[in-house]
């Protein structure tokens, strides 16, 4: 029998950037709230200090601030003909996990989508015909880019990030993105250095005819103390970021950019180990009463509260949906239902790049460190003979040089022997990699629901995964890829090592954490489980963060827009939804 | 002793009806205590904050609250995982530890029936509500000079704080001094007579109001003799406690304030951090829980009247070893830089800047090895509430790589102290209770 | 508590299946999805912070211990030094104490499978779905060492692996990464891709976990390993980095010469 806990105006569920952002605002509007995490706290001076947070081994290979499948995986098939089996270890995504989530590993990569991404479907219908989406279930987002903009804004100031706008109130800046949308403010610090590798880039990039222009980078470029009070330092170019916790202070992260601020509301506490089973509703299913969770002793309790919020990572809150019975499931091999619908992923090929004559030292370096075009990403490029919809940006992206990982040989090299090891001492200084970052758009097979078969710790079914490149990403990603490597050999390499988007969708090789979709927002309930204020179309008092909210995924990393609509959503509950609870979307 | 939970809700609510004083706030941070005892730091900031209703006896209240908190009663009176003002805390002393009393409205185990004469008796005197003498662990030495009127200020408001039924454990103290009787002879021989108030400002009589009397700076600041009175001559010159050394606030530009202006000590004191240093061990909680809190007015007049302390007289140089600069450097260059950067000069609020840092530079390597071997923890504080930390070192460096890397930033940039030894970190690593650095070390 | 891999099974402790692991494994305890473990905290004001409190490194604390045998160690070491053999342009696998390294990673966490999921029920699967065996890494080599030796044995006289011409142990270990042996319970591919990796790993990881040996890895391809702060060499491209490799636990420098 679950213990009852004392009520609060809201649970959250997941203590990350989502889950900070909307404590952090329901609190500032006086609510009492509760957040439940169900991982450990974790902070930068204990967790992941600069004394040993240089460790690749521990971190990167034995997943240190990963989720441990051993505890906490899901099944996964490339089509609804096979059986789906279990992720016995992490491998294409790295989930985090413990108090800030992800956004204790992430690179910092702070990215707003294209005013075109939010109308995928209609504006590729518009400008290419019908047949441009055939064969793809991409919608159109309920919220458009001038929406989302001042919550982009919002979440730059939280995290300092360092850049140059490209696009300021529609007049293009010089040095910035020329493709991006309308800001309304320049970046609060200015960008990130660029060391040899991204400098050859950008060079390369402008003399053959593209825009290059610096990352928007969660690293920042100087000490920085945020709306909130809370200070960051300048980052070191220490090149232990992606996959690590930053030990000083320098990258946005929930610890470094939000939770000393949350904390020290009154009416606000954490519960670490508190691991959410399901979302309680009234009898009718109409109304969410609480969650049920279970402590790291076991015991299992009640939290009841006028207000839930799903801030978990996007499988998670899709698995957590399932299991609450809250939405018509999705079913991949009919294409009907919506929880778990549109799930998609991001479109990923590398070119790695090899000099015989410089030095690029890619050790110095910092998760979001690089320059950029955006030349070939979303519309940015007319599609009309290509035969598909969709793009990437290219990115010199030198995040640091982490030897077990990147020890990279040029082509023709065999992977182990004299020649790799003679080969790995000459090139580890002398190469980096352009990341082709591309978009994913959903298609009908794809999907998330529960697994039949296999049962997690707590004996409830896993969530099933089942996924595949559509044959639009994998032309994109193609089309992408032969870009950065014209671009490649503009910069005077000796050699490139193209890494194409490989095809089933495998596992085992580290791609990227983007999974996104399942818990779509939407403009009715017919074709998504949300309304534009990401809350339940099915449940009034529910609320879903993250990126489980995208109907698909456009050609940029997901953090900042995943925080925008969360800024977008705790708005609409401050301003409009305590005033009169109940659907802020009229069905 | 464990309180039921049921008991200390009650005892709570009843509280709350008795002063009236309904907060929102306030009974949302208390209604935890429901489901986990003990009352987290943001609570009890939140509790010395709120809001206090207007009322016949509000301005009293009011002013009673200010003065507790530039007392940082708070900082005594509330054990580590009990009720704000509860009493319990354990204060350890060479002659065994004494608990403080609960401060809290409740009739039978507070203050809640203490006259206001005889709290003015206990204030200024020493003298508890039966007579007894008090240990001077409470610091009745530098309360005497608290002026009736704020003495009646700060029972009015102790008497607004919700009750707790909570009796700390008995003192353990060694005989003779378990006699209370013992402090009588104390008090003849080392309380001292009110300050003399020269023809100064009134900013800097207020200062020296508050750094004497509620402030008690000088329970840490001043070094202490063996009967833990003040050491004559040497007040506020810095003083050792509890394996930290409170540094030396007078003038002198190398370890003391000489360097600081004025501006600087206020903010030291509202944020917890300036361009200069960090608060950290003690210090971050005194500024977290009293001085982050106090108003503008009474900050500025402290730092006036510290500004005005006579530097004092400078250490003789001990020229470092050579070895122990060049290993030092290197350990610096690879532990420290990440933060402190290889220059040294910081980022100003978030990490200290080490050249002519006075804290690095006190006569005693305390604190150095006490923040390299444990850590430290920046006070959060509402203006800043990032509790900036350094890592612990214990796992990491031996004891002769920490007294290299101290001996090395107390003398590079200009910097100059006294070496620091292998022993000396041993018996910081034995004292703190701390791990060795057993992982292999690479050739 | 038996039936930790019983998906039907009841609710049970998470901390006694933390206890356990998912298929029984020891090794696993007081530790949390890999972190500093404890019981569920309630927290307000600040993360919890105490003195000394460090999340340090602590697999290296297990040095001495072991879990291959004699025979396995000579398997472990011989193949060791074909994927990094020696020649002057650094260590070979062994000269950096690789074979050290994998002995500690499969007698620790990594080994006894900390974190992998390994409960049933289990199917080959597909190339794409990964690692789909019942084995613990650790276990997962015993059995394909084991299945090494008798396919070298029969095609090589009874010779042990170790005991093979270089070229003819390069053989095997491409027809291994080819996945053209058939190593029972074992997909070849896949052991083949594991060792690999655990090689390297070994190779280039911090000193502290028992390979890289006097950080001379590090020292052949360049990398000045646990360095904090670059802010002085982001504008200096192209130049030579000299400064001394150092691990989480220092270096020479640190040290009375």
């Amino acid at each position: 029998m679950a213990q009852r806990m004392k009520p609060v105006d809201a649970v959250i569920v997941g203590f990350g950037w989502t889950g900070a952002i909307m404590a952090q605002q329901l609190c500032d509007a006086g609510l009492s709230v509760v957040a439940l995490e169900r991982g450990a706290a974790q902070d930068t001076s204990t967790g992941f200090a600069t004394t040993f947070d240089q460790d690749e081994l521990r971190y990167m290979w034995r997943h240190k601030l990963f989720q441990n499948v051993a505890h906490s995986t899901l099944t996964i098939r490339n089509n609804p003909g096979q059986t789906a089996l279990p992720m016995r270890h992490l491998g294409a995504f790295l989930l985090g996990t413990g108090v800030g989530g992800s956004g204790v590993h992430w690179n910092g990569q702070i990215w707003r989508a294209l005013p075109s991404d939010f109308r995928t479907r209609s504006h590729n219908i518009e400008r290419y015909g019908a047949a441009s989406v055939e064969g793809l279930t991409v919608q159109d987002w309920p919220v458009s880019y001038a929406d989302l903009e001042p919550h982009y804004n919002t979440f730059d100031l939280l995290c300092g990030t360092s850049g140059k706008a490209g696009n300021l109130g529609g007049a293009t800046q010089p040095g910035g993105n020329p493709f991006e949308g309308p800001r309304s403010a320049e970046f609060p610090n200015p960008p990130l250095t660029y060391t040899y590798g991204p400098a050859l880039f950008a060079d390369a990039a402008a003399r053959t005819g593209h825009h290059p222009f610096p990352h928007p980078a969660g690293n920042l470029s100087r000490p920085y103390t945020n709306p909130l009070g809370i200070q960051m330092g300048q980052c070191t170019y220490c090149g232990f970021c992606e996959k690590f916790g930053c030990g000083n202070y320098s990258k946005a992260s929930p610890q470094a950019s939000i939770i000393p601020y949350v904390l020290t509301k009154p009416n606000f506490v954490l519960r670490s180990e508190s691991e959410v089973l399901r979302v309680e509703r009234t009898p009718d299913g109409k109304r969410a009463t609480g969650v049920t969770y279970v402590d790291s002793s076991g015991a299992e309790f009640f939290q009841p509260a006028d207000i839930v919020v799903l801030a978990a990572y996007q499988l998670h809150n899709v698995h957590l949906m399932l299991l609450s019975g809250i939405g018509p499931p999705y079913d991949p091999a009919t294409g009907k239902g919506l929880v778990g619908k549109n799930y998609c992923y991001q479109t990923m090929a590398n070119i790695e790049v090899f000099f015989d004559d410089k030095l690029i030292n890619p050790f110095i370096g910092a998760g979001s460190h690089a320059s950029v075009i955006d030349d070939y990403n979303g519309d940015n490029f007319d599609h009309s003979r290509l035969g598909f919809i969709g793009g990437a940006y290219i990115a010199a992206l030198v995040t640091g040089g982490r030897p077990i990982e990147m020890t990279r040989t040029p082509p023709g090299v065999p992977a182990w022997g004299l020649d790799w090891k003679r080969a790995a001492a000459k090139y580890y200084r002398r190469s980096f990699n352009l990341s082709v970052h591309g978009s994913s758009y959903a298609q009908r097979g794809n999907g998330l629901d529960l697994d039949p078969t296999y049962r997690d710790q707590f004996g409830r079914p896993m969530l099933r995964m089942t996924f595949d490149f559509s044959p639009n990403d994998v032309k994109m990603s193609n089309y992408c890829a032969d870009r950065a490597i014209e671009i490649a050999h503009a910069m005077g390499v000796s050699a490139v090592k193209p890494k194409r988007l490989k095809t089933p969708f495998d596992i085992v090789p580290y791609q990227t954490t983007h999974t996104i979709g399942g818990t779509m927002m939407g403009a009715t309930p017919a074709d998504s489980v949300c309304n534009r204020y990401s809350q339940s179309w099915d449940v009034s008092n529910l609320f879903v963060t993250g990126a489980g909210l995208f109907p698909q995924n456009f050609g940029y990393n997901p953090t900042a827009t995943v925080a925008a609509l969360a800024y977008l959503s705790a708005e609409a509950i401050k301003t409009r939804y305590l005033k009169a609870p109940g659907a802020l979307v009229t069905a | 002793m464990t309180l039921s939970r049921r008991w200390l809700w009650a005892a709570l609510l009843a509280g709350t009806l008795l002063v009236a004083v309904v907060v929102v706030t306030w009974l949302d941070a208390m209604a935890a205590v429901r489901d986990t005892p003990g009352d987290p730091p943001p609570a009890l900031v939140a509790l010395l904050l709120r809001p206090i209703a207007d009322g016949p006896n509000a301005e009293v209240i009011r002013r009673g609250r200010a003065l507790t908190v530039a007392g940082d009663c708070v900082g005594c009176h509330t054990r580590a995982d009990g009720l704000p003002f509860a009493g319990g805390l354990g204060i350890k002393t060479p002659f065994g530890v004494i608990f403080s009393p609960n401060l809290t409205g409740d009739r039978a185990t507070g203050i809640g029936a203490w006259t206001a004469d005889e709290f003015a008796r206990a204030m200024a005197h020493g003298i508890g509500r039966g007579g007894e003498h008090l240990y001077p662990a409470f610091p009745y030495t530098y309360f005497r000079t608290v002026t009736r009127g704020d003495d009646d200020a700060i029972l009015a408001y102790l008497k607004t704080l919700p009750p707790v039924r909570y009796t700390p454990p008995a003192n353990r103290l060694v005989f003779p001094v378990s006699l209370r009787p013992a402090i009588a002879l104390w008090n003849a021989a080392f309380l001292p007579s009110a300050a003399v108030r020269p023809n100064r400002s009134p900013e800097w009589n207020r200062g020296a109001y508050l750094v004497d009397g509620l402030g008690h700076c000088g329970v840490c600041h001043t070094p202490k003799t063996v009967a833990l009175s003040d050491k004559a001559g040497e007040y506020l010159r810095g003083g050792k406690l509890d394996h930290w050394l409170a540094p030396d606030l007078t003038g002198n530009p190398r370890t003391g304030l000489g360097r600081w202006s004025a501006t600087d000590i206020v903010e030291y004191l509202r944020t917890a951090r300036n361009a200069r240093a960090n608060a950290a061990g003690p210090m971050a909680e005194v500024v977290t829980y009293s001085t982050a809190l106090m108003s503008d007015a009474d900050l500025a007049s402290i730092a006036a009247y510290l500004k005005t302390l006579p530097a004092s007289p400078e250490a003789v140089a001990v020229a470092p070893d050579a070895g122990a600069m060049r290993r030092g450097a290197a350990i610096y260059v690879d532990a420290c830089a990440s933060c402190h950067l290889a220059d040294g000069r910081g980022q100003p609020r978030l990490f200290p800047p080490l050249p002519g840092n006075a804290g690095l530079q006190q006569a005693s390597s305390t604190t150095l090895l006490h923040v390299i071997l444990a850590g430290a923890r920046t006070g959060p504080t509402p203006a800043r509430p990032t509790a900036t930390t350094m890592p612990s070192f214990a796992w990491k460096l031996t004891d002769g790589e920490v007294a290299d890397v101290s001996t090395y930033v107390r003398n590079a940039w200009g910097n100059r102290a006294a070496p620091v030894g292998g022993d000396d970190a041993r018996a910081m690593r034995r004292a703190l209770r701390l791990t060795d650095a057993i992982l292999p070390r690479p050739r | 508590m038996t039936h930790a891999d019983d998906p039907a099974r009841g609710m049970i402790g998470r901390r006694q299946l933390f206890a356990l692991g998912a298929a029984g494994a020891l090794g696993a305890a007081a530790r949390h999805d890999g972190m500093v473990g404890g019981t569920s905290e309630r927290i307000a004001g600040t993360l919890p912070w105490a003195d000394g409190q460090a999340d340090a490194p602590d697999d290296a604390i297990r040095a001495g211990t072991a879990f291959l045998t004699t025979a396995e160690r000579a398997f472990v070491t011989a193949a060791a030094d074909r994927l990094i053999p020696p020649d002057p342009t650094g260590p070979s696998a062994s000269q950096a104490d690789v074979p050290d390294f994998i002995d500690r990673q499969l007698a620790g966490g990594f080994g006894h499978g900390e974190h992998y999921y390994l409960a049933g029920p289990w199917a080959k699967g597909l190339p794409s779905q990964g690692y789909q065996s019942r084995l613990t890494p650790a276990a997962y080599y015993r059995a394909a060492i084991a299945a090494v030796a008798d396919h070298v044995g029969r095609e090589h006289g009874g010779k042990a692996f170790a005991d093979l011409a270089p070229t003819d142990q390069d053989a095997v270990l491409k027809a291994l990464e080819a996945g053209k042996v058939d190593l029972g319970q074992v997909d070849a591919k896949q052991f083949f891709a594991m060792f690999l990796q655990n090689v390297k790993e070994g190779y280039f990881s911090d000193p502290l976990y028992g390979g890289n040996r006097d950080m001379a890895a590090w020292k052949m391809i360049g990398f000045p390993g646990a360095h904090y702060d670059y802010s002085e060499w982001v504008t200096r491209h192209g130049e030579p980095v000299p400064l001394a490799p150092v691990g989480l636990t220092g270096r020479p420098g640190w040290r009375k010469a």
